[in-house]
């Protein structure tokens, strides 16, 4: 997985390539401890990305409650596979996806 | 039909996938499927890693099969760790507002909810778990 970050300010945006997995969800983790500290939105763009594990929605989870007490944070460019992904765990109620 | 044996290792996830990814392209399963059952070696195999051996080690096989008439692939893990049957587990509650919401049990949930079938039993001191999905 590569994941790119682009800084505006306090507007984080991240886009992922490749595959949100169990190997690969804490290099999500480990960038997110160090990047939400300093920033007031974040966007997920998950144009590149091919698909998520349980793993992947477990860190997407805990951004998302940091993010909930600040300026939120956005998911987008979802894929089918991570759309039903989304769907049938009802992270589809929880995340805003756009 | 093939078979492969790895190391009950979190890293060897990466290489089942591979070795089934190589053969579901070769059987030419459309991308979504592909993704569906890589994620569920991702499921499945992190949990016999983490949970089946703790806090020894051991192996697991995987064999992978696939009926052309009915265009069922099928991917069966075995493995002689404790004994666990994930489809007894209560699926979690994906209604809960993301405060309350607690993580675990959603792994197996999305594999039953992505793959057409799944077995399970217990034999000769063995953790068999199939699952199928339709690939054509």
């Amino acid at each position: 997985m590569t994941i790119t970050k682009k800084e505006n300010g306090k507007a984080l945006e991240i886009a992922l390539e490749g595959r949100l997995d169990t190997m690969t969800a804490p290099e999500l983790e480990n960038e997110l401890h160090t990047s939400l500290e300093n920033a007031d939105s974040l966007v997920l763009d998950f144009a590149k990305l091919n698909y998520i594990s349980s793993a992947g929605l477990r860190v997407l989870l805990s951004a998302h409650k940091i993010m909930s007490g600040k300026g939120g944070m956005k998911v987008t460019n979802v894929n089918e596979i991570v759309r039903e992904v989304f769907d049938v765990t009802g992270f589809s109620d929880i995340l805003t996806i756009e | 039909m093939k078979e492969m044996t790895v190391e009950a290792r979190g890293e060897n996830v990466r290489v089942l996938t591979d070795w089934a990814d190589a053969e579901l392209e070769r059987l030419e399963c459309p991308l979504k499927a592909q993704m569906q059952i890589d994620l569920a070696i991702d499921e499945i195999f992190t949990n016999i890693a983490s949970y089946a051996y703790a806090p020894g080690t051991g192996s697991a096989t995987v064999t992978m099969d696939y009926d052309a008439e009915s265009g069922m692939f099928s991917l069966t893990f075995c493995d002689s760790g404790v004994p666990y049957n994930p489809l007894q587990k209560e699926d979690p509650d994906v209604n809960l507002p993301a405060e309350e919401r607690s993580i675990g049990g959603l792994g197996i949930f999305l594999v039953k909810k992505t793959m057409d079938d799944m077995r399970y039993e217990y034999r000769d001191g063995q953790n068999i778990l199939t699952l199928m999905k339709k690939i054509s």
